[in-house]
């Protein structure tokens, strides 16, 4: 603006200026998105980590150089202890997550659709809702020992909470129109179900999923470094002791590879399964 | 027959034939229908013939959509009393298409019957919407979903088509499309029909018979046997409206 005015003189630059004036508008959202952003911080992360190891800045014991970790996942990979860990572990979260999503579906069902099971379960479930799973170990670890079932069970009662709160919620806001016209076309009880409760429930009950999945590595960690003798939890603890941060590092890339991977996973089922709501997002 | 709360009494004749005693498709004596002590239906005595097309007119809250309810048994919280005798098989047609968004046309169409794809298709057809079977509610027009719904209610044959205000949803085209259809479709079907309206142009153009309902009483009956098609530039036609309109309290 200022430098046309200098080339214009007299009131007729004045109105030359108002007349080619760039609209000029304070933009209130964020602007474009940049490309690739979502890699910028990570990235960022990384190459201060590797400068940090290059100058001796950060100590081996404190954490271990990037390099050394990509050398180390090569070497636990070559004498397969990565690999027996990792399925470890993958086997006891989907075993619990199982069990954890039939519970909290057939618990969801059965207190949902009945008024007497609602006022016999949902005040139970609410309770334990209360309490975090993990709190219950002690207790769990005194009934089922340290094994597998302990494991499995600490896991299963981290899952089926929020399968449970969604898909109940999901059932309970199936409109009521549907319930109507079910009637009006004589639907049975099992078609009622099948056809309007599940495919209406559905939206909460993968939302419920989501929540579940990740609740199941959760517990996992927690529950692989207690007295386990398996599982990347018990890899990162026996690295603990003898100072092996590197080690650790690959679990922790382990533990969050696996959620993002299992997320992942539930969005895609998400999308397809969803197929017909038009929502925000599509 | 089932007992209903309050003392009424709910009869349904069997599918075959779908009429009572009296060679009626639907009787409806003395029913009373209140909430909170206010009345809403107040002692409706009516009766409609195998295949004939009535359209209830009424001001909102005079009791139309509570006497339609009743008829689908879908009322089963309110107090009342009284005796109806409806057709077994009754199909009712809402406001809103009320298609299950997560099922597919066909499968909406279908819905609750047990291999009749076919017909569901042949429904479909009927209603203009052949090769639209795989589409999801959402993709369809209003007047489609509309449209989808009637072919939900015929593929049924019902004996008693319900209908409450089917076409208040739609622009006043498509209206006018769906109403040639719909008397298409109960000519073919020859189902006994009760249209809640708050149209009179409409009641007049569809029904043989109309009827005014005021604080849940008839006020006023009206048989039209105007030659089809209807035309509201008929000056018999602005008459029976003029009286229509009166009966409902709007004077021109």
């Amino acid at each position: 603006m200022s430098g046309q005015a200098a080339t214009l003189t007299g009131v007729r630059a004045d109105r030359e200026q108002i007349v080619s004036r760039p609209v000029r508008r304070r933009r209130l959202g964020p602007g474009k998105p940049i490309k690739f952003g979502a890699a910028i911080g990570p990235v960022l992360l990384l190459v201060i980590w590797s400068i940090g190891s290059a100058t001796g800045w950060l100590d081996p014991r404190v954490l271990s150089a990037p390099w050394t970790v990509v050398t180390t996942t090569g070497d636990l990979i070559a004498d397969g202890r990565l690999q027996s860990n990792l399925l470890t572990s993958t086997q006891r979260a989907f075993v619990g997550l199982g069990f954890g999503v039939l519970l909290g579906v057939v618990l969801a069902l059965l207190s949902g659709l009945s008024r007497l099971g609602e006022a016999i379960l949902d005040g139970p479930i609410q309770i334990k809702r209360a309490i975090p799973s993990l709190a219950l170990l002690p207790l769990l670890i005194l009934w089922l020992g340290i094994g597998e079932s302990m494991k499995i069970t600490t896991i299963t009662l981290g899952v089926f909470v929020p399968i449970y709160i969604h898909t109940h919620n999901g059932l309970r806001t199936i409109d009521s129109r549907y319930v109507e016209l079910a009637q009006t076309v004589g639907l049975s009880r099992w078609d009622f179900i099948r056809r309007v409760v599940l495919p209406g429930a559905l939206p909460g009950f993968l939302l419920g999923l989501r929540f579940a999945v990740t609740g199941a590595w959760l517990s996992l960690v927690v529950v692989e470094q207690i007295n386990s003798t398996s599982g990347i939890g018990y890899m990162m603890e026996l690295a603990r002791t003898y100072g092996q941060t590197d080690i650790i590092i690959v679990g922790l890339v382990l533990y969050g590879a696996l959620g993002l991977l299992s997320d992942g996973a539930v969005r895609l089922i998400q999308r397809r399964a969803l197929s017909w709501r038009r929502t925000l997002a599509d | 027959m089932a007992t209903h709360t309050g003392g009424l009494t709910l009869t349904r004749t069997p599918a075959s034939g779908g009429t009572t005693a009296h060679g009626t498709a639907v009787e409806v004596r003395n029913l009373v229908r209140s909430y909170d002590d206010r009345a809403v239906l107040d002692e409706l005595d009516l009766t409609i013939a195998p295949g004939e097309f009535v359209a209830l007119l009424g001001k909102s809250g005079s009791g139309k959509s509570t006497l339609l309810r009743a008829l689908a048994g879908l009322d089963y919280d309110v107090s009342g009393s009284g005796e109806l005798v409806v057709p077994e098989n009754v199909s009712v047609v809402f406001q809103d298409s009320r298609l299950l968004p997560w099922a597919r046309v066909l499968e909406n169409v279908v819905l609750g019957l047990h291999s009749a794809d076919e017909r569901g298709r042949q429904s479909l057809a009927e209603v203009g919407l052949a090769g639209r079977e795989k589409a999801w509610p959402n993709e369809l027009s209003g007047g489609e979903q509309q449209r989808v719904a009637l072919a939900r209610s015929l593929v049924r044959e019902p004996a008693l088509l319900l209908a409450d205000e089917p076409f208040g949803a739609l622009d006043a085209l498509t209206r006018l499309k769906m109403h040639v259809l719909l008397r298409k479709l109960c000519e073919a079907h020859q189902p006994a029909v009760l249209l809640v309206t708050h149209d009179v142009d409409e009641s007049i153009v569809l029904a043989d018979r109309v009827i005014v309902l005021d604080e849940g009483r008839i006020v006023a009956e009206e048989y039209i046997d105007l030659s089809t098609p209807r035309s509201p530039a008929d000056p018999r036609f602005a008459a029976v409206r003029t009286r229509l309109l009166d009966a409902l309290g709007v004077s021109l």
